[in-house]
């Protein structure tokens, strides 16, 4: 197997003076999705944001295709090629949707074979792409910021949670678009709470607790072991 | 920009309310104009002290408008600030004089060339100072306010005491060029050119500022990091270098209020920059902080009141500028226009 896009190795952050990644060690392959799950509150959100920058790991390396990431600050993770769909999903409000999708691409201006792409998969960012995206609803709102780290080819996607609160109609939206991007070979990174929506991606699976990484496989292998998901984070895929 | 959509966008109608409350800071400049004729009585006197107004109004917001970027990128408060348009007043003073045979001279020509000049001086000058200014005193003070609070005081004294250095402790009178002076009249008022140019001159930055704001995409990059500066640098951009080029365009504009403040006045002192600060303060803050729309309405507000309320009331005139900030805040907690932050 080619080697890993991203690796993590024993990556404790620090959030103020609270211990909140205790070393987590984490390999995602290249082209393919891998599932971060777990709990509420153990730290696949802080996961992410430190691999983008946004947190500073006191100890452990992050290597992005072999690259060293500690020096490298967040703007520059970005400019490696590293799309990050935030889970507050960080939209501009006071700017459009246009304009949203503007600052998404860096090399030049949207390719429009792209964006015709982005709408259609996201119609509603073509119904309001002139209108302000503080006025999207929230699933809206979450299109777009996927579309936004979706505006160019990116080396590797961290998205968290992008389900989250969504309507089940708008969450078979994300998946196809989601289904999309994984058949075109992206290497993805998502956290994900919603089982099915993690079962219909993933090709593999991390599962988080109290800041490190307890159990890493193939998704198909948790998905058909219901006491192992039970043991893991306290639900089946069948419960839920 | 890319092409727009092909179908057309269904949106739900925005009530006339919303429309209201939208357009509500827009219209206050106009509705503070009319109760000003109400009041005022003699359409003469108050186009007089509406131009006048509306020119003071213009400074404000060329002076405040790098302030309120400044503080809505990087949550940085800077009362330094005052010191750059003392320090832009000086220079652009120094260079009139120096080019005293052109502003003396009954050529338009060379009298505008002069100020041009002055303008252009005063701007290097203080874009350099700010630059300087923001890697030695803000820098080491990111995210603490009490702390730029006092670092920022205190350059100002130091900058302040500079001016006396090298400029002498008094204050320095100064003549208009040729062509700035005397008046227009206009029905049975009478208009001074200067302020009728200062007008001009604010509205035409104000339209530049909009434009680079809204058209293009270092703009658009300002903009956004008013309101999440976390995701612009996830986005890749470097928020820093956008914040230094802005700290060193407001300095420059900061500089350029100050010339014409000078010309205004025809009067600097070391401590003007400083005596404006607290107009300057109302206005940021009164227009939602970091929102140059804001900024400008919040500015032609405190400069048609001052005047205003100078001429009905002299003795009331310092105090009625607290009680617009006092009403607006009332009615808008976050200023008229605040930009929408992110958490
Ligand atoms: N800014 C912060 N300051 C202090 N503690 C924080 C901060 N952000 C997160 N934490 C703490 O870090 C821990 C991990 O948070 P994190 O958001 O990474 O969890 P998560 O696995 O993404 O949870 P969820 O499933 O609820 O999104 C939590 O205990 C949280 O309270
Ligand atoms: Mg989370």
């Amino acid at each position: 197997m080619s080697e890993p896009i991203l690796q993590l190795d024993g990556v404790v952050t620090d959030i103020g003076r609270y211990h909140i990644l205790k070393g987590v060690t984490l390999d995602v392959p290249r082209g393919q999705v891998t599932m971060l799950l777990g709990r509420n509150g153990v730290g696949k959100t802080t996961t992410l944001r430190t691999i983008m920058g946004l947190w500073r790991a006191k100890a452990g390396r992050i290597l992005l295709e072999g690259q060293d990431m500690a020096p490298v600050p967040v703007s520059s993770r970005a400019a490696l090629g590293i799309g990050f769909v935030p889970e507050d999903m960080g939209i501009f409000s006071d700017l459009t949707v246009e304009e949203n999708m503007i600052l998404a691409t860096r090399s030049g201006p949207l390719d429009p074979a792209r964006r015709d792409w982005l709408f259609a998969a996201f119609p509603p960012l073509r119904t309001f792409w002139r209108s302000e995206a503080g006025n999207l609803s929230g699933g809206q709102k979450q299109m777009l910021s996927i579309a936004r780290a979706m505006a160019e080819e990116r080396r590797l996607y961290l998205i968290d949670e992008p389900t989250k609160g969504l309507a089940p109609a708008i969450v078979s939206t994300m998946v196809g678009a989601l289904r999309e991007l994984k058949a075109q070979g992206a290497s993805i990174l998502m956290v994900e709470q919603n089982l099915s929506v993690a079962r219909a991606l993933g090709d593999r699976a991390a599962v988080m607790d109290d800041g490190a990484v307890v159990w890493a496989g193939a998704m198909a292998e948790l998905s058909a072991d219901p006491a192992l998901q039970e043991r893991l984070m306290g639900l089946s895929v069948e419960a839920h | 920009m890319s092409a727009a959509p092909d179908h057309s966008p269904t949106f739900s109608r925005l009530s006339l309310t919303d429309r209201l409350s939208l357009a509500a800071p827009y219209l206050l400049v106009p509705v503070l104009v009319v109760i000003g004729f109400l009041a005022i009585g003699a359409p003469s006197s108050w186009l007089t002290l509406t131009v006048s107004g509306l020119a003071m109004g213009m400074m404000i917001f060329i002076m405040a408008s790098g302030l309120t970027l400044v503080f809505g990128l990087m949550d940085v408060i800077n009362f330094g600030h005052g010191a750059f348009i003392s320090l832009g007043a000086f220079m652009g003073v120094s260079v009139l004089f120096w080019l005293s045979a052109w502003t003396d001279a009954p050529s338009l020509v060379l009298n505008v060339a002069a100020v041009l000049l002055a303008i252009l001086a005063a701007m290097v000058f203080t874009g350099v100072i700010g630059w300087a200014f923001e890697r030695v005193i803000v820098r080491p003070v990111y995210g603490s306010h009490l702390k730029q609070i006092l670092v920022t005081v205190g350059g100002l004294i130091v900058l302040e005491q500079a001016i006396h250095v090298i400029w002498g402790a008094e204050e320095i009178y100064l003549n208009r060029p040729e062509a700035l002076r005397g008046s227009i009249t206009f029905g049975a008022s009478a208009l001074e050119r200067y302020r009728i140019l200062a007008v001009v001159v604010g509205l035409a930055i104000f339209v530049a500022m909009r434009l680079v704001l809204r058209r293009t995409k270092i703009g658009l990059i300002v903009r956004a990091g008013v309101q999440n500066g976390e995701m612009v640098e996830a986005l890749g951009y470097r928020l820093k270098l956008v914040f230094i080029g802005v700290f060193i365009a407001g300095s420059a504009l900061a500089g350029l209020g100050g010339v014409m403040w000078a010309l205004y006045e025809q009067v600097i002192t070391a401590g003007m920059g400083e005596n404006m600060m607290i107009l300057i303060f109302i206005v940021v803050i009164i227009g939602g902080l970091g929102s140059i729309e804001g900024a400008f309405i919040g500015a032609l507000l405190v400069g048609l009141l001052q005047n205003y309320v100078a001429f009905l009331e002299p003795k009331v005139a310092l105090i009625s500028n607290i009680g617009l900030m006092t009403a607006i805040l009332l009615w808008r907690p976050q200023g008229m226009m605040p930009v929408v932050k992110a958490k």
